[in-house]
């Protein structure tokens, strides 16, 4: 009976291990993980695409990072102080930092980022920079944010992908776009830009010169470049790749994958961006403009088998606008459970004559075909007569546009504060045609836009989850899109990457603190 | 011998007609056996075949009866198939007709034209043309039928050179008949054996062509056919390979019996030629 044994002796030995080693990271050792889409390029605060925010978020920092719960913490801005008032936001910044081509980082880069770069480049940042009045320098290492009125998700806006910290020394007075140093991004982050191999793989390499001590542990990290999602996941089943951030395995192969020896699974680091799936509902004609069919619409969605099923249970079903990442959610409100007599009555009652509605799935892989199946299906049950449109990317991008649609799947970030990510589906003046990314839903009520711009500006926060409740309850009745689910975006990875997410928007700046257990 | 009894001496022909038959008792049934819409979400996903009374073959990545899928998908695979070769036909017929009657510049001009199409390879011009049209039963039948029309025309072209100058055709020109009329009533009647049987074959191979269509995401969102089941299985073949079976065996069956039956018109319709083969 050797076997037996020998497991004992190397099951004792896995747990000593494990916990000497915890206490003690090991050094060394390179990463091999995945981007998908391969990023159109990698000066973060320039491009604000999905896949450059992550391997970026490694390169660049920004002045705070957010944890999983969305707490700011230390990043390059070592401490800071709110105003009385809600209006001056002071930053101290540490002090031993330098770029990656040796020049120190000072505070004339914050002002020049902020100010400048982001002022030009950068929408989500202008959307928060509308409400700063002035950015100073008082010395070297402080810097002083001065806002026209108080703005509830200022300190929420700091994080690397969205305030990017840009090299002034290196763009100042340059054509940005056209820099020469965009082949070749410089930043404060832990890993340093090596080699792009188009189409084939991002190397970074450790930054010996980062100013936390002992960070990172990793000598590098190779993000590979896989077109097929067939062949990331094999990728990842033979060993090749060590981790799979978020989205870059379809849904299907992820009950497989985490079924492996050695694979763990965190649904944690997408809190700061929340995925929210909506329906939308064509607010402004045919039956979808009467509020009792899109309840009638939310009674009838099986929610909770489409979470189980289709998404293998992971995420979360919401209660209503506001997700559970979001913060000042309401969570008194009546939810709308599956309750198909509960939508026949109210179809009874508005008087429903079997016009047809057409339904757009979203383009974007096999999982949203079976869910708008599905949905179409959970309808036709309660009598509403439902057509589904094939259609492609660009298709469902102008349907959305130009309004010509009844109901649609979309989902959206929640950027972590409803100012930032939610108010905007619902705000009147959101409604432009054009985008699919606003109110597309048309949806317009006077007391909400007053109660959500009054609570973006709004100070302290409790005043503003007074006002915050309020417009949850109206939006709750109203139901000016259908809110579908939060979606989870698990990352898979080999056990032995240890401390990979730690963070709010997880691998987009994990790999400062991983470490190899090998 | 009559002509069903040529048609039953080739075996092969029988036993596709069979399968055949049964197919179409399937499409007509399927209503009945199956009321409930084959897209509802009946039982728990994954349920592996015979193992629950009323499944025999098992629910889908959603739950949804696969046997009720099958006998749902037997009508749209037959309806696509029939009408598209229709829509084929009235095409391909008229041109070849004309183009081999009258010879000359038109037969230039028309066949110009039909080579036109041959030379875009099938497939690829079915996938573009649905892709346009947005995905629907109409759209699909039309693009098939747009992409399988040429052999038709080339074919009729060829008989109708054929038997233009024969001496019936030409009694028929004496007696002072109009083009039409004996392009209709004299020649036509007379390629039908060869276009039989090319229709048979083309059924088989519109629903081939649909089934791809709809593997690859451009079936209509709205009709549960056999290439949509496979379609939507190919990603988890691995865990549930009765998905993606059951719908091709169905698949094959019936392209296979369409075939057989073909071949046994062929033998049917051209006595002469079958046996001595």
């Amino acid at each position: 009976m050797k076997t037996p044994l020998v497991l004992a002796i190397s099951a004792a030995a896995l747990t000593f291990s494990s916990v000497t080693l915890a206490d003690n990271p090991k050094q060394g050792g390179t990463v091999n993980t995945i981007i998908q889409p391969e990023p159109p390029g990698l000066v973060l605060g320039m491009i604000q695409n999905a896949p450059t925010r992550t391997v970026s978020g490694n390169i660049y920092e920004g002045l705070l990072r957010y944890t999983t719960d969305l707490e700011p913490v230390p990043q390059l801005a070592e401490s800071w102080e709110v105003s009385d008032d809600g209006r001056t936001y002071t930053f101290h910044l540490r002090e031993n930092v330098t770029w990656h081509d040796g020049e120190p980082f000072t505070a004339d880069d914050v002002v020049f980022s902020a100010d400048v770069f982001h002022r030009e480049l950068n929408p989500s940042a202008r959307a928060v920079l509308l409400h700063v009045e002035s950015i100073e320098a008082t010395d070297d290492h402080t810097v002083v944010f001065t806002l026209t009125e108080p703005f509830g998700p200022f300190l929420i806006s700091f994080e690397a992908g969205t305030f990017t910290m840009v090299p002034a020394h290196l763009y100042e007075g340059t054509d940005f776009r056209n820099n020469e140093h965009n082949d070749h991004p410089i930043g404060t982050g832990p890993f340093k830009f090596a080699n792009w191999d188009r189409g084939t793989v991002i190397e970074l390499v450790k930054n010996d010169d980062y100013y936390e001590e002992g960070l990172p542990y990793l000598d590098g990290v190779n993000w590979h470049i896989i077109p097929d999602g067939g062949s990331r996941a094999v990728a990842f089943e033979n060993r090749t790749i060590d981790v799979l951030p978020s989205g870059t395995v379809e849904n299907f192969d992820i009950p497989r994958l985490s079924a492996m020896d050695n694979v763990c699974m965190t649904e944690e680091g997408h809190e700061y961006f929340s995925p929210f799936a909506m329906l939308w509902m064509n607010n402004r004609e045919g039956p979808t403009a009467d509020k009792r069919f899109r309840q009638a619409v939310m009674y009838a969605m099986d929610r909770e088998f489409a979470k189980d099923v289709l998404w293998n249970g992971l995420g979360n079903v919401p209660l209503s606008a506001f997700g559970s990442n979001a913060r000042f959610q309401h969570d008194g409100l009546e939810p709308y459970d599956h309750n198909p007599d509960r939508a026949r009555e109210l179809l009874e009652e508005m008087d429903y004559d079997g016009e047809e509605i057409t339904i757009l799935p979203l383009p974007y892989g096999e999982t949203w075909t079976r869910w708008a199946e599905a949905v179409q299906q959970n309808l036709r049950e309660v009598g509403i007569n439902v057509r589904t449109q094939a259609t492609d990317v660009g298709g469902w991008n102008q349907r959305l546009g130009d309004w010509d649609y009844d109901l649609a799947f979309t989902y959206l970030f929640q950027y972590g504060d409803p100012a930032l990510g939610i108010s905007r589906t619902y705000l009147s003046d959101n409604i432009a045609k054009g985008s699919p990314w606003n109110n597309a839903q048309g949806y317009e009520n006077e007391r909400v836009d007053e109660l959500f711009n009054a609570a973006a500006t709004a100070f302290p926060d409790e005043e503003r989850e007074a006002l915050y409740h309020e417009v949850q309850e109206i939006l709750h009745e109203d139901v000016p899109v259908g809110w579908l689910m939060e979606l989870g975006f698990p990352t898979l990875y080999r056990c032995d990457v240890q401390d990979l997410v730690t963070s709010g928007v997880g691998v987009n700046d994990g790999f400062k603190d991983a470490w190899l257990d090998r | 011998m009559s002509f069903f009894a040529r048609f039953a001496q080739n075996r092969g022909a029988l036993v596709g007609l069979i399968i055949l038959l049964l197919i179409i008792a399937m499409a007509i049934l399927a209503p009945l056996l199956f009321p409930e819409s084959p897209w509802r979400m009946v039982q728990r996903p994954f349920l592996p075949p015979l193992s629950q009374d009323g499944f025999p073959l098992g629910t889908d990545t959603m739950g949804r009866n696969v046997a009720a899928g099958i006998m749902h998908g037997a009508w749209v695979s037959l309806l696509i198939g029939l009408v598209s070769t229709s829509v084929a036909l009235l095409i391909g017929v008229p041109l070849g007709a004309i183009a081999g009657y009258y010879g000359g510049i038109i037969d230039d001009i028309l066949m110009r034209f039909t080579e036109f199409f041959q030379t875009i390879p099938n497939f690829a011009l079915a996938i573009v043309l649905v892709a346009i049209m947005q995905p629907s039963v109409t759209s699909i039948v039309l693009a098939i039928a747009i992409v399988s029309w040429p052999p038709v025309a080339r074919l009729v072209r060829a008989e109708f050179m054929s038997l233009r100058n024969r001496e019936y055709v030409e009694a028929a020109r004496l007696v002072g008949q109009s083009n039409t009329t004996i392009i209709l009533r004299q020649i036509l009647p007379n390629t039908l054996s060869p276009i039989i049987v090319l229709a048979s074959l083309m059924v088989a191979t519109a629903i081939l062509l649909e089934s791809a269509l709809s593997f690859l995401g451009l079936g209509d969102p709205n009709v549960m056919s056999w290439g949509y089941m496979i379609g939507a299985a190919r990603t988890v073949i691995r865990q549930a390979w009765w998905l993606s079976f059951f719908p091709g065996v169905a698949i094959l069956l019936t392209v296979l019996a369409l075939n057989l039956v073909g071949e046994g018109l062929d033998d049917a319709l051209n006595p002469k030629l079958s046996r001595e083969r």
